[in-house]
Formats: structure tokens, C-alpha cells, sequence
């Protein structure tokens, strides 16, 4: 019944296929990209959480404000 | 090179903190009470503030808003200073956001107890609600965004990419879905009715579980899990590939929810390719956590933080496997309705969510009050306690589903229902439900050894409100390259549109073929507008959420249609502001509940279940046939309604009153001569006509009371 329903507009098999050809173009792309990055650059983004602790000298001074 | 001393804002952390840990026991314990009501009607104490309905939402609502979402700005408000080595943008808007998110919450608590609720699952807050929600939610954003326009770290982490999808998208889920228009000042309509009503709603309802359960998390992940571990995460490419392809898949899954109703079917199906694609990027994301942990695992063994992890992100792979499984239509027919659904709900929520957010509360407490974890042994304590609560939880609840589903389906060799009383299936759960409640006390308990856990460890300790920093200020680049700090600067907005991109292509394509489909649905012509009394009525089944427990939507199954009647069709639902489709059956479904039973059953059965059906578990609403209908909002209701689209003659709405009183008076008189003495003006007779009207209009007799 809704089939029928959904056959009286125009080309609604555009929107899954448009769905699925969007998503594709974006993964291939990401992987794309993904792979062309250079692997030190990836090591450095992947340090950021952990600089703080190493390179980042944190004082230990104002304790107990307000 | 010029390096900047600063101070990491501490001070809204440790708030954030204290309200995840109240919040939670709160949300936690009126869980644990409702999971007691379930099989102890009494302990509703016929009191409508204290009823089931009324009170399911607080709980759902107090732990995801609550206590996850206090525990998502503890979480970003530590970590996003840290990534970007900047304090805050504006510590007043620091400030907004936490007054304000606890402001919420208390007024949804209050709202949800006096019954105003919009009945939209998860964001069941009335109007003004939503928009203090929607102007807090821009605060925070606004705040998140401006501390990485002046961050001294060049490059986003991705967890900082999890955080900025997390702002834009809820943000536009939470606009989409809550576009109503007011009746009163605690009541509206939505805009939507019926199919599209749903698919809003589970559009969103979905989309909530994936951008404020879990799209934060992982952002949390990213970071505390490197953090705890001391090792960065096993590999960023795959971090960056799960962000996007999780994002961009995460959206197009909501008719998943709807499989089997009256949504059009190409949606269901691309709501279920969506669904099992997602796999893979919630998989990534898991693997990814625990490979990172990989050479560390002895580690796990004496850390109560790396433990509470490691389950977390477990059980984060086994709801996201479990997810796409079930929205396989055939999964689906199976589990959809029954005690399934909380189950695998509740791996993910008490699993993922809370797992991870202990692990961070364990780390991040000792972390601002400069000290050690207080007790070791303690937090050892709390993470097996709530591995044996979660195991206790969902494990007899899937047995419940399961067996439930197979007794609604069962068919005798004649071919006649092996158990055509609803009730037989849920006494049969009940052990199930006993079981399960011990569950969830256990979890509480673990949550509340916590408690005592963190407060000795803050009492020994002491606070670093403003931790001093100093980091080098961004280097600018000389100007006859390219300005790359100025294009940098201006990524996160760059890459905040890019996101938005990625998740309304998903919500249009969705959308507009269901919205198309309104001009042609060809309307069924026997379906009628409420009459005032019913509509009054309906409200009264969304104000005390009739709906948790009941659906209103026959499945087209053999096993359905011979317990309920004719399944339920798209074309009946277009006067539906909202839809009360429902998504579990602790009750059975009320979609052709018309005429089923007579005026008088309904009356004595709202009085008190058990008199009608020995052994019921549902509430008795003894109020219903105390109070005086209020019928001061009907004609603006009917305006409103109009207004929408519902075809009421112009002027109807001066005749409304007038008409809503005739039609009680005729089920009050029908009362009387079952003996039953009421006056017309009660609640509980504008609740009989709504009942009795239910899914009568496609019958070719027209129901009794019209």
C-alpha cells in the first residue's frame, strides 16, 4: 500500500540511491585522505593528549583560590 | 618564543563533577523504584506524582540529561583546556551553562511529576523547557568554540572533532524535534502529526542515543582512555575514518525504530542498510580503545580506572553490534515491543555510559583535588559490583523478551492464539522483573560505594581551582606563503559546517519523500478530528504517558491482527498531534481498544486493574474519577489544532464545549445504567471516550459513543 503511495512521486528512487552514492564518495574520501597523511603528522596529533603530562610544565602554585 | 602563562578553570569542573555524581544517584534510585513498581503496583501508592508514567520519564530523563550530561561537561570542560592549552573562553558562560543545566533539570523534574509532558520519548520537556535547553546548549557551544578559536595548540585532536559534532547535531535535533505550538504555557502541540510525527521523533530519539550518548563518549575516550593508559590512542587514521564514517552513517538510522509500522517501507529499508553499515565505524572506534591499552594489560589488573574502561568500551561493542542486528526486520518482528529493547538499552547506557564515566570520575577527582584516589580497594569494589549489577540487569530481561515475543506469536494447531490473554505472557516475565530490579539495585549500591569513595578522596585532598599553565602562543606564519594560522583559526568553524553537512543530507534525504507522501497519502475517508471530549482525553493518556507501557500500532503479523484486529494504517494517524505509537508493550496494544470493552469496564478497570484482570500490573489511577475535566484550554486547543491542519469548521471551537458536555453526558448515563454513578464532569469520562473512539474509524460501524 505505501509503495503505491510512495510510486506517485516523481523518482522517489532517487533518494535512496543518492544516499548510498553520497555515502560512498565520503568514505572512499576519507580513506583517501587518511592514507596520504603523512605517518609522523599522525604520531603528533596523536601525542596531543599526553603533552600536557610531558612537555607542558604545569606550576603548582595557586592552590585554593576563591 | 614567547610563552604565556594561564590557568586551566577548574572550579566549573569540579561543579560539573559534583552534579554527574547527585544527579546520578537520583536518576539511578527512581530507576531502581520503577523497576520495583513494575511487579508491585502498590508501590505506585495511588498517587499520579508517584505513578509509573509519570515517573519512567523523570528516570530516563535524569540519568541521559542529567547525570551523562553533567558527566559530558565535567568531561569536555577538563579535557577540551587541556587539548587546546587555553583556559575557557568566557568563565560566565562557563557559568550559564551549569546553572542553567541544573535549572533545567530540576524544572523538567518538576514538570514531569505534575504530568506536563509533551509525550515525545526523550523529550517529553514542554516549550519552555525547550527553549531554555536550546539557549543553554548555545552557551556551551559558544564557550567550546571560542576556546578553540584561541587555543595555543595548532592542531584539533579528535576528540575536540567529537565535541564540536556533539554541539551542532543535538543542537539540530533537539530544534527539529521540538517545533511545537503552544496551547498554553504547559501544554503545546507538534507541529507533526502521525507518520511524520514518528519519524521525527525516532529520527531524533535515535540520533539522541548517537549524539549525546555516544559521539561525547568517544570524545571522552580519546581522551582519558591515553591518559589513564599513558600511551597515545593505537591508531589516530582510524580515529579520523571512524569519526566521519560514524557521523555521516549515525544519522540515516532512525527508521530503524519504526520497522514493521505504518512508515514507508523504502525507509524502513534504509534505515536498516544504515543500521548494519554501522558497524563498522562503532567498531573501529572499539578497537581502537582497546588496542590502545595493548602492552599495558597487566596494568589493568591493579587499575580500577583502566577496568571500569575496558568494560565500558566492551560493552559499547556489544550494543553497537546488537543495534544493527535488531533493526534486521526479521530481529526486529521478534524483539521490537518487548523487554529486549530496555536490555540492550541498558548495556549500552549502564555498560557505556556509566562504566566510562566512573572510570573518569576515579581519574578526574584526584586529578583537581591533587591527590590520590582514596581507596583503591573501594573502586575495585564499586567496578565488580556494577559488572555483576549490569550482568543482572540485562541478562533475565532478554530472557523476558524472548520469551514473551515467542508466547505473543504462539499458535495452538487449530490456529487459534495459544495465549490470547495478554496478561498470561507478562505474569509469566514477572520472576524476570524481580530479578532484573535486584539488578538495578546493585549498580545503585556500586554507584553509591563511589560516592563515599570520591568525597574521602576530595576531604583529603586539596583544591586546585585555577591550575597555573604556560604554553607558547600560537607561532603566526610569515604572511608571503599563506596564512596558515588564520585559515587554522578558522577551521573549527570550517569544520563545524562540514559536520553540519554531513548530518542534514541524512535528515533531508529522510525527510522529504515522507513529507511529499502527506499531499498524497490518499486520506482515509472515514477518518474523523477528534471530538473535543476525546481530544481532551488524549491528553490526559499523554499527561499520565499512557504510552510507556502501551503502544498504539497493530503490526501487520497474523499473530497481531488476531489478537488486536485490522494492523494500524498511516492513513489513520493524521489527526495524531503528537503520535502515541509507543515503542514497548509492558501492556498491550490500545490502537482498536474501541469498543473492545464496555464504558463501564473502563471505568472500574482505571479504578483499580485488578478488579478486572486478577494479577494485572498496571497502576490504578483512582484520580481519574475524582477530578473535574478542565476544559478552559478547549477552544484554544481546537484553534490550535486548526491551525496545524485538522480540518475543525470555522467557528467550531465557540460549539466545542458545549459538544465536549453532550457527549459526556451520553457515557455518563450509559454509566448509570451499568450502575455506575458519575458525574459527566470527571477526567476519567473524557478518558473512556478517547479509549473508546481508538482505532474505530476505519470500522465500518461506527463506535457507540458517537
Amino acid at each position: 500500500m505505501f509503495s503505491q503511495n510512495l510510486a506517485s512521486i516523481d523518482n522517489v528512487w532517487i533518494f535512496p540511491v543518492i544516499s548510498l552514492v553520497l555515502f560512498f564518495l565520503i568514505f572512499a574520501g576519507v580513506i583517501i585522505w587518511v592514507l596520504k597523511k603523512d605517518k609522523s603528522y599522525m604520531e603528533s596529533y596523536a601525542n596531543i593528549p599526553l603533552e600536557n603530562d610531558n612537555k607542558v610544565k604545569i606550576i603548582e602554585e595557586s592552590k585554593n583560590e576563591k | 618564543m614567547n610563552v604565556e602563562k594561564f590557568s586551566y578553570d577548574n572550579q566549573i569542573v569540579k561543579l560539573f563533577t559534583i552534579a554527574t555524581v547527585i544527579w546520578g544517584i537520583v536518576g539511578m534510585t527512581v530507576g531502581v523504584l520503577i523497576a520495583f513498581q513494575i511487579y508491585l503496583p502498590w508501590l505506585n501508592f495511588d498517587l499520579q506524582y508517584t505513578t509509573f508514567g509519570r515517573i519512567r520519564p523523570l528516570h530516563t530523563n535524569a540519568v541521559i540529561f542529567a547525570f551523562v550530561g553533567n558527566g559530558i561537561f565535567a568531561g569536555v570542560y577538563y579535557s577540551l583546556q587541556r587539548l587546546t592549552k587555553s583556559r575557557m573562553f568566557s568563565d560566565l558562560l562557563s557559568k550559564i551553562n551549569f546553572w542553567g543545566w541544573q535549572l533545567m533539570i530540576v524544572a523538567v523534574a518538576v514538570t514531569y511529576v505534575l504530568g506536563i509532558t509533551t509525550s515525545k520519548e526523550y523529550a517529553e520537556a514542554e516549550w519552555p523547557i525547550d527553549i531554555m535547553i536550546a539557549i543553554i546548549w548555545v552557551a556551551f557551544g559558544i564557550n567550546m568554540i571560542g576556546t578553540i578559536l584561541k587555543r595555543r595548540e595548532k592542531h584539533m585532536y579528535v576528540a575536540i572533532w567529537f565535541y564540536i559534532a556533539t554541539f551542532i547535531t543535538v543542537a539540530v535535533l533537539h530544534i527539529v524535534n521540538s517545533i511545537e505550538i503552544p496551547v498554553s504555557l504547559t501544554k503545546s502541540y507538534p507541529i507533526y502529526a502521525g507518520v511524520q510525527d514518528a519519524l521525527v521523533q525516532w529520527w531524533y530519539g535515535h540520533n539522541a542515543v548517537a549524539f549525546f550518548l555516544t559521539t561525547p563518549y568517544l570524545g571522552l575516550m580519546y581522551y582519558y582512555l591515553p591518559k589513564a593508559v599513558n600511551r597515545p590512542i593505537y591508531s589516530y587514521r582510524l580515529s579520523i575514518l571512524h569519526f566521519w564514517s560514524l557521523i555521516f552513517i549515525y544519522i540515516w538510522a532512525g527508521p530503524h525504530h519504526l520497522l514493521y509500522s505504518a512508515l514507508p517501507d523504502w525507509a524502513q529499508s534504509l534505515g536498516t542498510v544504515f543500521s548494519l553499515m554501522l558497524i563498522a565505524p562503532s567498531w573501529g572506534g572499539m578497537l581502537n580503545g582497546l588496542l590502545t591499552i595493548r602492552g599495558a594489560w597487566d596494568r589493568v589488573r591493579d587499575n580500577p580506572v583502566l577496568k571500569f574502561y575496558v568494560v565500558a568500551i566492551t560493552a559499547y561493542g556489544m550494543a553497537t553490534f546488537e543495534g544493527p542486528m535488531l533493526s534486521l526486520k526479521n530481529v526486529n518482528a521478534l524483539a521490537h515491543f518487548t523487554d529486549w529493547i530496555p536490555a540492550h538499552v541498558h548495556v549500552g547506557t549502564l555498560g557505556w555510559n556509566g562504566l566510562l564515566t566512573f572510570g573518569m570520575l576515579y581519574w578526574l577527582v584526584p586529578k583537581i583535588w591533587n591527590t590520590n584516589l582514596f581507596s583503591k580497594k573501594l573502586a575495585t569494589a564499586h567496578f565488580w559490583i556494577a559488572t555483576l549489577g549490569l550482568v543482572v540487569w540485562v541478562v533475565p530481561m532478554y530472557w523476558a523478551g524472548l520469551t514473551q515475543s515467542l508466547m505473543w506469536k504462539e499458535f495452538t494447531p487449530l490456529g487459534i492464539l495459544q495465549y490470547p490473554n495478554f496478561l498470561e505472557t507478562v505474569l509469566q516475565i514477572v520472576p524476570m522483573y524481580v530479578i532484573r530490579s535486584i539488578g538495578g539495585s546493585l549498580y545503585l549500591v556500586g554507584a553509591i560505594v563511589m560516592v563515599y569513595n570520591l568525597f574521602k578522596t576530595a576531604q583529603q585532598g586539596s583544591f586546585v581551582a585555577n591550575e597555573a599553565a604556560e604554553a607558547p602562543a600560537l607561532i603566526k606564519e610569515n604572511n608571503d606563503k599563506f596564512n596558515s594560522h588564520r585559515w587554522l583559526e578558522k577551521r573549527p568553524i570550517q569544520f563545524a559546517l562540514l559536520a553540519t553537512v554531513a548530518i542534514l543530507i541524512g535528515g533531508i534525504v529522510e525527510f522529504i519523500p515522507t513529507f511529499l507522501i502527506k499531499s498524497n497519502i490518499p486520506t482515509i475517508e472515514s477518518v474523523k478530528p477528534y471530538s473535543p471530549l476525546e481530544l481532551e482525553g488524549r491528553d490526559i493518556y499523554i499527561r499520565e504517558s499512557c504510552n510507556s507501557c502501551h503502544s498504539q500500532m497493530v503490526r501487520p503479523f497474523r499473530s497481531e491482527t488476531e489478537r488486536y484486529g485490522e494492523y494500524s494504517k498511516a492513513g489513520e494517524f493524521v489527526y495524531d498531534h503528537p503520535h502515541l505509537w509507543g515503542s514497548k508493550r509492558t501492556g498491550p496494544d490500545l490502537h482498536r481498544v474501541g469498543g473492545k470493552f464496555s464504558n463501564m469496564w473502563h471505568y472500574l478497570h482505571m479504578q483499580n486493574p485488578r478488579q478486572m484482570s486478577p494479577g494485572s500490573i498496571m497502576p490504578s489511577y483512582p484520580w481519574l474519577l475524582e477530578q473535574k475535566l478542565n476544559t478552559e484550554l478547549t477552544l484554544n486547543k481546537i484553534n490550535v489544532m486548526r491551525m496545524l491542519g485538522v480540518p475543525y469548521a470555522d467557528g467550531y471551537e465557540n460549539q466545542a464545549v458545549a459538544d465536549l458536555q453532550v457527549q459526556a453526558e451520553g457515557i455518563a448515563d450509559d454509566l448509570l445504567n451499568s450502575g455506575i454513578v458519575v458525574e459527566s464532569d470527571k477526567e476519567i469520562v473524557a478518558l473512556i471516550a478517547y479509549l473508546q473512539r481508538l482505532g474505530t474509524d476505519i470500522k465500518v460501524k461506527p463506535a457507540e459513543n458517537k
